[in-house]
């Protein structure tokens, strides 16, 4: 499924998060959206999964507006907070079909796609456990399956493996792009760790809300000079915070 | 979406709400000690120097405890619906009102649903209170119980819906602390709940009229009426209609913003 993100900008009263950002992702693999903090990522995912309006611009999937289609957009779109919003004192499935229900999914239907996801993501056995209980690499696991219970074609991760040990961080990351080769889903996972990309991911370095530069990460890092992709991004970020003379 | 789908989302969200009360047993029985102190300590010191003449729904002299009743269980729906709206702040600053939000039904619909939910919670903790009141010989026609059920109902919504447009005015749960004093309190206070409006323009005529305009009171007269299986037309419309006003004002004063991060 193709996201194509068309001069979005946006603010919050006189702060400009957003200036006429602008890219578009490659359907079923991992679409990397670089940046430092504060550079935007997590604004565009609010965007993206419509928890704010936009204010200028328009987002495309599959070529239909989800300003226009806002409803049709969330029912493609899984997505994974970078703060954790399971509810701590349910189980794992209780969490699970909280979420099946808010997507109008019967109890049967929701109780199989569960069973399915738990086993998918190797949490079977702990699927009576509170989510207090568990671990942040199985809250995220718990968190990913949840995002992908009514079968989205898009999955957005926000800084998904923030306070993750790196064992997890790696496992994480693996586990993500084993989603996207299964069900041939698009994912756009927000970051600032250069460790987390490939050099065949395409990447959206962002900063200070713009678009910084947009390609493949190995592309990206050897284009002009022998740098790595941090040494690029640096640069980028340094050029893009420069004012213009 | 289709109907199903719809009742899906509502079923989902009351378990949720229900799975949420369950868990939390000192919830259930702080909500139950509360009224039970106002009705086995505060009235029973009352009933000497407080005299309640025969007034409607009643047919004869009553205990004060008996007069109380009604506004004991309004009082068990005020704090459940402000429960609600610190609930919907919680979930709000804890993030998981994103998932809520994140769902492709309606977002009014939604909001109704948590409202629904909320309100089936509250009733089961009334009628938990009217059953330890009928083991201490307060006891209101046993029909009278089961014609109460629908005025609950009303009444635990229109004051949910007043809890979750409350919810969308505080910013942070820290703010919660006024609602006590600034809301719950003076609803609670300047009504009928505790004596008889007469009572109140007996003492002062713009506490009388304070008493007779709070929504409250309106609320705790339907469900005595109700309670006695009679019937109070305005006590009827006046929370039908501020029911809808809240609902709809809450709905329009939500924002999602709110629910979200900024990075």
């Amino acid at each position: 499924m193709t996201i194509a993100v068309q001069q979005v900008s946006f603010a919050y009263g006189e702060g400009q998060a957003l200036k006429q950002v602008d890219f578009s992702c490659q359907p079923g693999c991992l679409n990397a959206l670089l940046g430092p903090n504060g550079a935007g990522k997590s604004t565009l995912v609010a965007l993206l999964s419509r928890l704010y309006d936009l204010q200028q611009g328009d987002i495309l999937l599959d070529g239909l507006s989800i300003r226009q289609h806002p409803r049709a957009a969330l029912r493609q779109l899984g997505v994974v907070f970078q703060q954790s919003t399971l509810d701590l004192d349910l189980s794992v499935r209780q969490n699970l079909a909280y979420h099946a229900a808010l997507h109008g999914l019967s109890r049967r239907e929701a109780g199989l796609r569960i069973d399915t996801e738990l086993a998918r993501q190797q949490l079977g056995e702990r699927q009576h456990e509170r989510v207090r209980a568990l671990n942040g690499g199985h809250r995220r696991r718990v968190e990913i399956a949840r995002a992908l219970l009514h079968q989205p074609r898009i999955l957005l991760l926000d800084e998904a493996s923030v306070g993750l040990d790196q064992a997890s961080r790696r496992a994480l990351n693996q586990h993500v792009r084993a989603l996207c080769d299964e069900q041939q889903l698009t994912v756009i996972w927000t970051t600032h760790l250069l460790d987390e990309i490939l050099p065949s991911d395409p990447v959206v370095m962002l900063n200070c809300g713009r678009v910084v530069a947009q390609g493949q990460a190995d592309a990206l890092s050897n284009g002009t000079t022998q740098e790595s992709l941090s040494d690029a991004f640096e640069r980028l970020s340094r050029a893009s915070e420069e004012p213009a003379l | 979406m289709t109907a199903a789908q719809y009742l899906n989302c509502l079923q989902g969200v009351m378990q949720r709400e229900w799975l949420r009360f369950f868990q939390q047993r000192s919830r259930f029985l702080s909500a139950l000690v509360r009224p039970l102190l106002w009705l086995l300590v505060f009235a029973a010191g009352f009933r000497a120097a407080l005299g309640v003449s025969i007034i409607p729904p009643y047919s004869t002299y009553i205990t004060y405890e008996t007069y109380i009743l009604p506004g004991l269980c309004c009082m068990i729906l005020l704090f459940n619906g402000m429960q609600g709206s610190l609930s919907m702040v919680y979930d709000r600053e804890m993030g998981s009102m994103r998932v809520l939000l994140m769902s492709p039904l309606p977002r009014p619909f939604l909001l109704l649903c948590k409202l629904l939910a909320t309100a089936l919670v509250s009733l089961i903790q009334v009628y938990a209170f009217l059953a330890i009141a009928w083991c201490f010989d307060i006891r209101p026609p046993l029909w009278g119980l089961l014609a109460a059920a629908p005025a609950l109902l009303l009444a635990a919504l229109l004051l949910s819906s007043l809890g979750l447009l409350l919810s969308n005015g505080i910013r942070q749960l820290e703010n919660f602390a006024g609602v006590m004093n600034f809301v719950i309190f003076p609803l609670f206070f300047l009504s009928s709940a505790l004596y008889p409006l007469w009572k109140m323009r007996e003492s002062s005529e713009w506490l009388y009229w304070l008493c007779a305009l709070n929504p409250f009171t309106h609320a705790v007269e339907l469900v005595r009426f109700a309670l006695y299986q009679q019937f109070n037309l305005t006590a009827l419309l006046v929370c039908l209609g501020l029911w809808l006003l809240f609902s709809l004002a809450a709905v329009l004063t939500f924002n999602p913003q709110r629910a979200a991060v900024r990075g």
